[in-house]
Formats: C-alpha cells, sequence, structure tokens
C-alpha cells in the first residue's frame, strides 16, 4: 500500500458462497409455534398445490448472519466514507430515523386500518406536508410517489390533466441537455415527446432558444435547479416568464434541493411544480438502490389534480383520506406512499428544525465550494460559474495520458473514497461530479483533495496505476461487457452428473 | 445542528479558503430578490429525547398492537429477528444504488439471490432487481407485455386488487391501450367463459391475480391455454407470495408481476414495498428495472454487476423500458433475509399453517350461521356476506381486533360483505373472539332490520 494514501489501508474480509451454495438438506433457521388449530386440509386447494420448492436455500440461523454480515463488509456506505456521488446527495442518515420507523405503532399498522384507528399515521402525513410547503413555497403537495422518478411521472400527468382542462394538453415538453435521464422517459410515459433544449456556453438555458423553442405546443420547461453543474440558474424569473407567457408550466426537478432548503424556494421563483427526493435532501437510507420517496408539490390552480388519495382535516378535527376527487389523475400506487421513509423525512426535520436547515445547506455550499477551489489546480473546470452544492470537472488534462473519468474514479475506491458521479451531465465530456453533502468535515475533504490531487499526478507518471485501479478491493475491474453479454441472471444448481 | 461535523473555526477556516468573509456570499449567484431572507416557519430543532416522544405519541394514537384480520394486499406475517439485525447492517442501507461493482459486492450478491428466489418461487426463467411495489409492478408488467407482441388491448380480472387496477388506469391513460374487464364466476374464480369470449387476436395480454383480491386460487393454466390460443400473452399478478410455500406456481404464464411485502417487510402503513416482475428467458429484453448479471473481474474471479442497461432511461431516455431509475434494494433484501430463514422447509410449513388458521376461521364462521361468498379453493383470505357491517368495527376494536375490509368501498355490487385474513399470526382465541363479535353484531343488525319491515 502507497504511503500517500492515508485514509484507508487493506484488510482481510471472508470470502462467501451464495446463500444456495451454503445449503444442505435438513439444515434450518426457523421454528413456528404450534399449531392451534387442525392442520390444513391441502385437498380443499383444488388441486393446485406444489411440492417443496426445488433448491430454496436450507440453511442455519448462524450461517445467514454471517452471510449477510460477510456480503455487507464488501460494501461501501455513507457510515463508511465520503460518498462523493454529484445529484445523489448522499449525506448521514440519522440512527434516530431508523429508531421511531421500527416503533410499534408506526412500523405495524396496516393501511386498511379504520382511519379512527390510523390517527398517529394521518398526522404524521400532516405535518410533514406542511413542512415541505413551508421548504418549497408551493401550495400543496402529495407524498404518494415512491421515488423521484415516480415523482416525475406523477407530476407530468398532472401537468397534462391541468392543460387539458384548459382546453389543450399539448405534445411536447422541452428539456435542457444537462437533464437527468428520467426526465425524457417520464416524459414519454405522460405521453409527451420531448425536445432538447441546448445549453449555452455557460451551461445555463439560454434564453433565446429558449424563446425559439417556447410555442404554444409545449407544455412545460422541466429544469433542474441548481442545475446538474450546480449552477444556479440565476435568470430563473424570466426563465418562467417566458414559459408562463406561452401557457406553459415550468416543472423543477428536485434532486438539488440541497442547495436551497432555507435559503431560496422554488414557490418564489416560478416554479408550477416540482418533487422532492426525500432520500436525497431529507436524509432517508438510499439502503442500495432504495426505497425512497418522491412527493410533488404544485401551485394551486394543479391542486385538483392531486393523486388520490388526499389528505383533509374533517370539521372535528380528526384527519381523514379523501377519494372524492373528480379532476384527480387518479391513483399513482397503491395505499398512500413510502410511510416509512415519510417517517424518517419528518424525523430528520424535526431534528434541524428551521435554523439546522438552513445550516445543513450552507454547509453543503460550503463543502463543495472548498472542494472546487482546492482541485481546480489539478482538474479542468469545464464551467467557471459560481456553483451551489455540487461541483463538476472533465478528465481533460488526464485524458492526454490516456486516463478517463471511470479510471480516476475506481483509483479514488483504493484511497478509500466511494467515487463521483462518473460521466455525467452528458454536456461535460469526461465528467467528475463531486457533491459532498453537508455530512462531510473538513479533515475528511482534505483527504479527499489530497487523494484527487494525488491522482493527477499518477495520472501524469505512473498512468498504468490508475488505468488498472482498483487494487485494494476485494475483486478487481469487473467484466461488465461480458455480463451483458452472456447473462447470468440467477443461480441454477449444477447438474447432476 | 448535530449532525454537522465542523467546529466554528474549522468552518471560518474554509470560507478564508475560498475567498469568503461571510457565508451569504457562497449564495450571491441566486439574485437577492429570489433568496428568502427570513428563517423558514418551522420549529426549533428537536433533541432525540423529544423526536422520540413525538413519534411514541403518534403511534399511540394507532391502534399498534391490535390483532390483524385484514389483508387485501397487505399482510401481517410474523418477522425473524434475523431479518431487521441484517438490514440494519449500515453498509448495506447507507449505500447507494451499486454502480460501481468493485465496492458494492454484497448489495449485488444479495440482489442476485434475490433474482433467484423469485425465479424459484415464481417458477419464471428470469426476475428483475425489484420494483417499487406491487401496484406498479401490474402496470409495468402490461406494457412489457405490449411492448412483446405489439397488441394494444389488455383483459383485466375484475378480481385483480381495486387499487392495483386504479394504478394501471393512471399508467395508460396516455399510452393508447385499451382495457377491458373480464368478471369473476360463482367459485370467484375468473369466469373462463367470459374469457374466452372476450379474447381476440387484438388482445396483448390476460392479466389474473392469483389468489385474488377475495383470497380465491386461479387455474392459472387453464387460464394460459385460452390466452395462448389467441396469441395472447398471460400476466399474473402475485400480491400474497406466501401462498407459493405451498401453492402450484404461476409456471404456464408469461410474465408474473408481485409484492413482496408479505416476506419479512413491514406493514409500515401502506409502504415502502417491493415489488417484482418475474419472465421467460426470450422477453429479457422487454422486462423493466434493473437487473444484476453474474460475471468474473480481471483476475478471473466470480463476481456481480448491474447488467442489461440499455433498456433503461439514463442511457434510453424517453426510449427507455421505462422511467424508473431504481429498485427498492434494502426491501428486496428483507425477502432474500426472510426466505433464507424459512428456506425450503419452513415456507411450505408457514403456508400451511396460513390455510390451517383460514379453514378453522371458515369453519367458524360457517358454525356461527354466517355464509361465505365464493365456493373456489381460497389461501388465506375469503369473504363472508354480511348485512351491512356499520358499528362493527368499533366493536371490534373494543377487544382489541382490526377485523375485516367492507368491500361496498371497492364493488358496490358486494356492498356489505367483509374480505377477511388469516395468517399464521391469527391465535385461535382471537379468530374465536372475532366471530363470536361478527355474529353477534349480524344478530343485532338482522334483529332491527325485521323490526323495520
Amino acid at each position: 500500500m502507497a504511503d500517500h494514501i492515508k485514509k484507508a489501508r487493506p484488510h482481510v474480509n471472508q470470502n462467501e458462497d451464495l446463500i444456495f451454495e451454503r445449503s444442505s438438506a435438513g439444515k434450518c433457521a426457523y421454528q413456528l409455534p404450534p399449531l392451534d388449530v387442525p392442520p390444513a386440509d391441502t385437498g380443499a386447494l383444488g388441486g393446485f398445490t406444489r411440492d417443496e420448492i426445488p433448491g430454496f436455500p436450507e440453511v442455519s440461523e448462524m450461517e445467514i448472519v454471517r452471510h449477510f454480515t460477510r456480503l455487507s463488509t464488501w460494501n461501501y456506505g455513507v457510515d463508511t466514507g465520503a460518498y462523493l456521488l454529484g445529484s445523489c446527495t448522499m449525506k448521514y442518515n440519522p440512527k434516530i430515523n431508523e429508531l421511531v420507523a421500527r416503533l410499534k405503532g408506526i412500523a405495524n399498522v396496516h393501511p386498511y386500518q379504520p382511519q379512527e384507528a390510523s390517527q398517529g399515521c394521518l398526522k404524521v402525513l400532516k405535518l410533514l406536508s406542511e413542512s415541505l410547503l413551508e421548504i418549497t413555497g408551493m401550495d400543496a403537495i402529495t407524498l404518494q410517489p415512491a421515488a423521484g422518478a415516480h415523482g416525475e411521472m406523477t407530476a407530468l400527468l398532472m401537468v397534462h390533466a391541468y392543460l387539458a382542462s384548459q382546453g389543450n394538453p399539448r405534445h411536447k415538453v422541452l428539456i435542457p441537455d444537462s437533464a437527468h435521464g428520467t426526465n425524457a422517459a417520464s416524459a414519454a410515459m405522460a405521453g409527451y415527446k420531448t425536445l432538447n433544449l441546448p445549453s449555452n456556453s455557460e451551461g445555463m438555458v439560454d434564453l433565446a432558444t429558449l424563446e425559439r423553442l417556447m410555442d404554444d405546443d409545449v407544455a412545460a420547461l422541466m429544469l433542474t435547479n441548481p442545475n446538474t453543474l450546480g449552477i444556479f440558474e440565476e435568470r430563473i424569473a424570466e426563465i418562467a416568464r417566458i414559459v408562463h407567457a406561452r401557457g406553459g408550466l415550468v416543472y423543477m426537478d428536485g434532486a438539488n434541493m440541497n442547495a436551497l432548503v432555507g435559503v431560496s424556494r422554488p414557490g418564489d421563483f416560478g416554479v408550477d411544480v416540482l418533487h422532492l427526493n426525500l432520500h436525497k435532501t431529507f436524509s432517508t437510507p438510499h439502503g442500495g438502490g432504495g426505497p425512497g420517496a418522491g412527493p410533488v408539490a404544485v401551485r394551486k390552480q394543479l391542486e385538483p389534480f392531486l393523486p388520490i388519495p388526499t389528505l383533509i382535516e374533517k370539521p372535528d378535527g380528526s384527519l381523514a383520506l379523501d377519494y372524492d376527487r373528480p379532476a384527480s389523475i387518479g391513483r399513482v400506487r397503491a395505499f398512500y406512499g413510502n410511510f416509512g421513509v415519510l417517517v424518517r423525512a419528518l424525523a430528520y426535520i424535526l431534528a434541524n428544525g428551521a435554523e439546522g436547515l438552513r445550516e445543513s445547506t450552507e454547509e453543503a455550499v460550503l463543502n463543495s465550494v472548498y472542494v472546487r477551489k482546492n482541485l481546480e489546480d489539478s482538474y479542468e473546470l469545464p464551467y467557471k460559474r459560481p456553483a451551489l452544492h455540487e461541483c463538476v470537472f472533465s478528465d481533460k488534462r488526464q485524458a492526454q495520458h490516456g486516463v478517463h473519468t471511470g479510471d480516476i474514479a475506481k483509483r479514488l475506491i483504493d484511497y478509500g473514497f466511494h467515487p463521483y458521479t462518473v460521466s455525467f451531465p452528458l454536456i461535460v465530456p469526461g465528467a467528475l461530479m463531486i457533491e459532498p453533502t453537508e455530512s462531510e468535515s473538513k479533515q475528511e475533504l482534505d483527504l479527499l483533495i489530497d487523494a484527487l490531487r494525488s491522482i493527477a499526478r499518477e495520472a501524469e507518471q505512473e498512468p498504468e496505476t490508475v488505468l488498472h485501479a482498483p487494487h485494494t478491493t476485494r475483486i478487481a475491474r469487473v467484466d461488465e461487457v461480458q455480463a451483458a453479454r452472456r447473462p447470468i441472471l440467477r443461480w441454477k444448481p449444477e447438474p447432476r452428473t | 445542528m448535530r449532525y454537522i461535523p465542523k467546529s466554528p473555526e474549522e468552518r471560518e477556516t474554509m470560507l478564508r479558503a475560498v475567498g469568503c468573509d461571510s457565508i451569504d456570499q457562497l449564495f450571491e449567484s441566486i439574485p437577492s430578490a429570489l433568496r428568502l431572507g427570513r428563517e423558514l416557519r418551522l420549529d426549533r430543532g428537536r433533541s432525540e429525547p423529544e423526536i422520540l416522544r413525538y413519534f411514541e405519541e403518534r403511534a399511540a394514537e394507532n391502534a399498534g398492537d391490535f390483532a390483524c384480520f385484514v389483508g387485501a394486499g397487505a399482510y401481517d406475517h410474523f418477522r425473524p429477528s434475523v431479518v431487521d439485525a441484517m438490514i440494519s447492517r449500515s453498509e448495506f442501507y447507507t449505500a447507494y444504488t451499486p454502480y460501481q461493482p468493485e465496492i458494492s459486492q454484497g448489495t449485488l450478491q444479495a440482489i442476485f439471490e434475490f433474482q433467484t428466489l423469485m425465479c424459484q418461487l415464481t417458477g419464471m426463467d428470469v426476475a428483475n432487481a425489484s420494483l417499487y411495489d406491487g401496484s406498479t409492478a401490474l402496470p409495468e408488467a402490461v406494457m412489457m407485455a405490449v411492448r412483446a407482441n405489439g397488441r394494444r388491448r389488455v383483459l383485466l380480472a375484475r378480481s385483480i386488487h381495486p387499487e392495483y387496477r386504479q394504478v394501471l388506469n393512471t399508467y395508460l391513460q396516455h399510452q393508447n391501450i385499451a382495457l377491458d374487464e373480464i368478471p369473476w364466476g360463482n367459485s370467484g374464480q375468473a369466469d373462463h367463459a367470459e374469457l374466452q369470449a372476450r379474447v381476440g387476436s387484438d388482445v396483448s395480454a390476460v392479466v389474473l391475480q392469483s389468489p385474488n383480491f377475495f383470497g380465491v386460487v386461479e387455474d392459472v393454466a387453464a387460464a394460459t391455454k385460452i390466452a395462448h390460443a389467441a396469441g395472447a400473452l398471460l400476466v399474473v399478478m402475485i400480491t400474497e407470495p406466501v401462498s407459493l410455500g405451498i401453492l402450484h406456481p404461476p409456471a404456464e404464464a408469461d410474465i408474473v408481476a408481485g409484492e413482496g411485502q408479505s416476506l419479512g417487510v413491514p406493514l409500515s402503513f401502506g409502504g415502502p414495498y417491493v415489488g417484482f416482475v418475474a419472465t421467460r428467458e426470450k422477453y429479457i429484453r422487454s422486462m423493466p428495472g434493473r437487473l444484476v448479471g453474474q460475471t468474473t473481474d480481471s483476475r478471473g474471479e466470480r463476481s456481480f454487476c448491474l447488467t442489461l442497461a440499455t433498456r433503461e432511461q439514463h442511457i434510453r431516455r424517453e426510449k427507455a423500458t421505462s422511467n424508473i431509475c431504481t429498485n427498492q434494494a434494502l426491501c428486496a433484501l428483507m425477502v432474500t433475509v426472510y426466505l433464507s430463514v424459512y428456506g425450503k422447509k419452513g415456507f411450505r410449513e408457514l403456508a400451511l399453517q396460513n390455510v390451517a388458521k383460514t379453514q378453522y376461521a371458515q369453519k367458524k364462521f360457517l358454525k356461527a350461521g354466517a355464509s361465505l361468498r365464493f365456493s373456489g379453493p381460497h389461501f388465506n383470505e375469503f369473504i363472508v356476506r354480511g348485512e351491512g357491517s356499520r358499528g362493527l368495527d368499533a366493536k371490534l376494536r373494543q377487544e382489541r381486533i382490526i377485523g375485516g375490509l367492507d368491500l361496498g368501498r371497492f364493488y358496490p355490487e358486494l356492498e356489505g360483505d367483509r374480505l377477511f385474513c388469516f395468517t399464521e399470526t391469527a391465535s385461535r382465541e382471537k379468530i374465536d373472539k372475532l366471530v363470536e363479535v361478527y355474529a353477534a353484531h349480524e344478530l343485532t343488525v338482522h334483529a332491527a332490520q325485521q323490526q323495520r319491515s
């Protein structure tokens, strides 16, 4: 291990087979209580029965615990160290959030319990709704969408329904070339064609181009603000004016709300509808890829179109779910949303309060600006405007030595960090997109800066070291081409010989 | 703020290093007119004991420790302690989507195991890495069928979870896909004569749920024959996968969409849950959602990574198979641990206990003079005909029982009927109490009706 790698050193971890390969007949990890009723009459199942499931695991409790514990040690989480993925906001996931989400009376409430017996859950939904409306400056909200992309689809269906109610749903949605890929896919699900809006030389919306493309057939502009370069669209008010003047709506992808909470509100700068990612801005754990939650907040005129059910207060002060909403786009999922995620987000808001939320935003921006300032000499900064919570470099200088952003990312793993977002946004060739969040200390950031500077030196002096990284992980670089060419998507027992 | 790891002095040092005198300077790119200029109107930050108290108070306002005899797409099964212990490993729950396979092998291998388990359960060849939930897996499966054969009409059993059908309507409203309903027959199964009459060469897929919303087990093989004869695919929706411990898997179908909540995921007032789609090998490239594949690293060691991403939104954008950008990895991990705990023998025994409790409850209801709506085979839910259940919930609550779902809210023709669910957690004592309260209530309702007439 090179002694210039200060944060990480290799350690032993355990090998572990697939759970199926640990299996042997007769081992078990379960015991059911004795049956207090007569045994099942399988004859009453109409002949639709099966035998034991071939290949299903037969393992003991100890082996299960070792199995999953060992697997966990092959992962890297926010609790392990800085997780630099830009646009993902990998902030600390407070432990109290996990505790409250598991309380009896929270974790075990059935969604069809009578509403009188679910008032506690409904109050959680109400307080979270009110908090998010204050934070965004919007008028109404649904907490139901399960993720950001689900929120996008929900929002665009509402845009469609609203414009249809005005006489013409229109056919197109404008999407900047710096946007997340989900934007276009979600627009397609709401029946819209997408129109590419090229960014200007500063990485921002070009007003002249917007004027030209914005016509009576454009339903909405989907804007990420700050955009995926971390740059605030400072002419957002004019952008909104242009879109509104032609009868369109401004949709904001709230992926980057961590730059704005407590400082600026979308409802105050012309946004008509936006989605939030509670698993980004509001600290709920990413879980290795979900679950998340993607609430959608809207201005007054879109409220009638919110998905069912909505939350209402009855005259006696009790809370209820309202299904009688004739203009609604309908239901976007069963039940009421990812309640367990919503609980965690509310716990985060309660812990922070107004002051803590603003302070978190400030620290997130300070951390990113600090990283950017300290890496400007080592990496190309394609867009020079001041940015907020994330910064985007390119691999232009390193590419001269044959080293690309993907290689630098792999080498960063050796230095003990989870890499940044690779090759996104698409408007920056060879992008390194770094979002440190407010959760990193100065010490961790200084180590990161050292690491990235050191890799820049390696790219010049010993590019092979970078090109074959990572060197310290339990497995070496993975052959992703082979995985796609000959897909093996499940385990199968060895054929008996 | 206690989550921010910085001393005031470090903050000052960093500010100076970036050439700023104040934090406000960092936000100068936001025009001052668009800055809030005040504190948010939210309370002060709360300490841990205060946060805990707030949620304990809310928990106390819910009926948290009642016996729960409601299913309808969310099932009260016992969660072995190992499940929460394993998903609480923070390397699992604080990780992102496994884009960097070299430091994500734990998540990737666990998902590969999940995909395998879903195949074993359903009898399909491949399964995805999971979707948001069962209700959104249904439209994903339907759109997948439409992609696979290009036809644009879909036949849907009316006995599919009503909220799932609503979600399907929402998803399809701009997709130019027509939906048509198949009614149920006296057994509670989809009416195959009606299916036969409605299926045709324009039909992309026939969709059934089994066990259906009423707990009745469908004849998937027979329905598949009818669908296939017309060149349509058969899509099976599974909302209660514990049933697959004893019931024949829908192996004849072309696509299976499911909800995995039953398998170790808390009820949590309706979410987060975990959906999935499984299918035959030949439809892999029409599949929505993430997939994990096995490969090797540059040293030849077995390893895993996300694969076949060319179907997905970050590459295909508006032409993607779905806009989904995630799976429900942590809930899928709960399922994987849960099924490992029960395993081959336990999962069958678990399913049989569900059947035993349900059959016991059916007999109790019949003995008390109640009648069951459907004659077909049931797994762990059934409908008791009722004259009107107003007031019943309040009586049951006094006995700390959440009992039965009045079907009138979804099916006007079943107004007053109640859908009950009995899992392995139902005790004989509570079942007896439920039936006793129910029967007494029905008697008073009857008496009141007779007095009126």
